[in-house]
């Protein structure tokens, strides 16, 4: 019975901890090319310098902005040649007659704005054409809510397992001490005096059933950010070993203490009603 | 010490044990609690440390009020009361030693003091001399004076006793009786629930005679009053 809850801990927490890696990593990469997204307006080619200017007070009056910044066609060509690299001498034929358009980069200062930011701005004058990359911020999102959504109701039945076992076990222990129980009850014993032993116990379960997940959650997250080759596109950046895995251990800990001393307090609470 | 007003008490089940008791209890004395079976006498004791709580009514003792009283405060009411049950309620693993200072440890005393209490109040009994035998290697006349022992280990104010001479032969109880007088002597009010008439018509102190969840007599230095 005690090996039984002790195990329904360990299982719980792994699953959190799992959970929260995978939810916790997402939501980290989401916000990281989050933080990179940019609303690209284009202005019509046609635009005399006047109207363009024109356009750019008007998105100086927009709310929710963090900043914007000019780049005209010229400044777009060279750095579209300078990306390139060795491609990039191709465009030079462009220089005399360049095809691109002058381009305002709007910055939301809430990422989560940049939709409604860019559908507002699509319906200025002399706006050609309004660029962001909605689709993979969305996909990520929708996927984040959906994995954490499905996590958190396993990690919730799992967790109320994990007490029900450890309020069993113990409900053995208090039961084998009704008597002397009762007896600290009628010569004055506190609540606390009594509660604190099976407090201790059910600490005791829930500390030990952590140190499994904990181990593996240090060795595993040590593989997956060292040899796994994630690190070799830098546009997924897992969040790094130090200082992750301890405030995750530290997490993993005291939701394991907390099974246990719920579970605990649980079991006691109706033989102190004397 | 005790005050009680038109105390009623029914239980969960709807038996209703006590139907408007008042009476008032003063320090240092000794009463006899009398009546029939079933008439109400362990209800009575038991409002008195707040094993049962009242239905209605007033109970106060040692200036605490019962009825309006909080959960954590139970404690510290008990503290000053010692009860002796008729089943004693000893630990059948602990020693007669553990079992005395067990109701010290409960309170948090010293070590210390816990050694030296447990050994006066033994030595009280009767009973220095078998302080490591377990319950299971005593008479009854000794079980219930190790119960006895227990009740009195944190100097209480107040000692009530439901049948502490139930179970055993006459010459026992005598003994056990000259024990609690001892207690009362020491200024320790009592109180005492039996059906030995012997007792009651030999050692002549207050009677209260309960009937029906009622009191029906309380006198001065009464006869028993019940056929035995
Ligand atoms: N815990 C309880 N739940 C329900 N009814 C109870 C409870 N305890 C006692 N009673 C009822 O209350 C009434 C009084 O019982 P009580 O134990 O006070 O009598 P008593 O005078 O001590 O009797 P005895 O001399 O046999 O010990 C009885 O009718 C009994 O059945
Ligand atoms: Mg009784």
């Amino acid at each position: 019975m005690t090996l039984a809850s002790i195990a329904a801990v360990t299982t719980t927490l792994l699953l959190v901890a799992t959970f929260l890696t995978i939810i916790m990593n997402i939501n980290h990469i989401a916000n990281s090319i989050e933080e990179d997204v940019e609303i690209k307006v284009l202005v019509d080619v046609t635009a005399t310098e006047e109207e363009t200017e024109q356009l750019g007070d008007e998105l100086n009056q927009l709310e929710h902005v963090e900043s914007i910044v000019f780049s005209s066609r010229d400044e777009e060509l060279q750095n579209l040649m300078t990306s390139m690299g060795d491609q990039g001498s191709f465009w030079e034929m462009f220089e005399q007659d360049n095809p691109l358009n002058d381009v305002y980069v709007v910055k939301a200062q809430n990422p989560q704005d940049t939709e409604m930011i860019a559908q507002e701005i699509e319906g200025f004058n002399r706006v050609e054409r309004v660029n962001y990359g909605q689709d993979i911020i969305q996909s990520l999102f929708t996927f984040n809510n959906f994995a954490r959504n499905i996590g958190l109701v396993l990690i919730i039945a799992l967790v109320f397992t994990a007490i029900f076992l450890i309020s069993n076990t113990i409900k053995i222990t208090i039961y084998a001490r009704r008597k002397e129980i009762e007896i600290m009850k009628l010569v004055g014993a506190t609540n606390w005096f009594i509660r604190w032993p099976f407090f201790v116990e059910g600490l005791l379960l829930g500390v030990l059933g952590s140190i499994i997940p904990i181990a593996i959650l240090f060795s595993g997250y040590y593989y997956l950010n060292h040899s796994a080759g994630l690190d070799q596109f830098d546009f997924i950046q897992i969040l790094p070993y130090h200082p992750f895995v301890w405030q995750l251990s530290g997490i993993v800990l005291l939701i394991g203490a907390s099974i246990g001393i719920w579970g605990s307090v649980m079991s006691v609470r109706k033989f102190l009603k004397v | 010490m005790i005050e009680m007003q038109d105390v009623q008490k029914t239980y969960p089940n709807g038996v209703s044990a006590l139907n408007g008791v008042s009476i008032t209890i003063e320090d240092g004395e000794f009463v006899y609690l009398v009546g029939q079976s079933g008439a109400g006498k362990s209800t009575f004791i038991k409002l008195i440390f707040r094993e049962e709580v009242a239905t209605s009514g007033k109970i106060e003792v040692n200036g605490k009020d019962l009825l309006n009283m909080k959960w954590r405060e139970v404690p510290l009411l008990r503290r000053d009361i010692g009860v002796v049950y008729q089943d004693f309620k000893l630990l059948p693993k602990l020693s007669v030693y553990e079992n005395v200072a067990f109701a010290l440890e409960v309170v948090e005393e010293s070590p210390r003091h816990i050694r030296k209490r447990v050994m006066e109040v033994l030595d009280q009994v009767g009973l220095k001399n078998k302080a490591r035998f377990i319950p299971d290697e005593l008479s009854g006349g000794e079980q219930q004076r190790v119960a006895i022992a227990r009740a009195i280990a944190n100097y209480p104010k107040l000692l009530i006793a439901d049948e502490p001479t139930g179970n055993l032969d006459p010459d026992t109880s005598w003994g056990i009786m000259k024990i609690l007088e001892e207690i009362n002597a020491s200024g320790t009010t009592i109180i005492m629930a039996t059906h030995s008439k012997d007792i009651v018509n030999t050692i002549k102190r207050r009677v209260i005679a309960i009937e029906g969840g009622l009191i029906v007599r309380d006198q001065h230095r009464g006869e028993y009053g019940y056929e035995a």
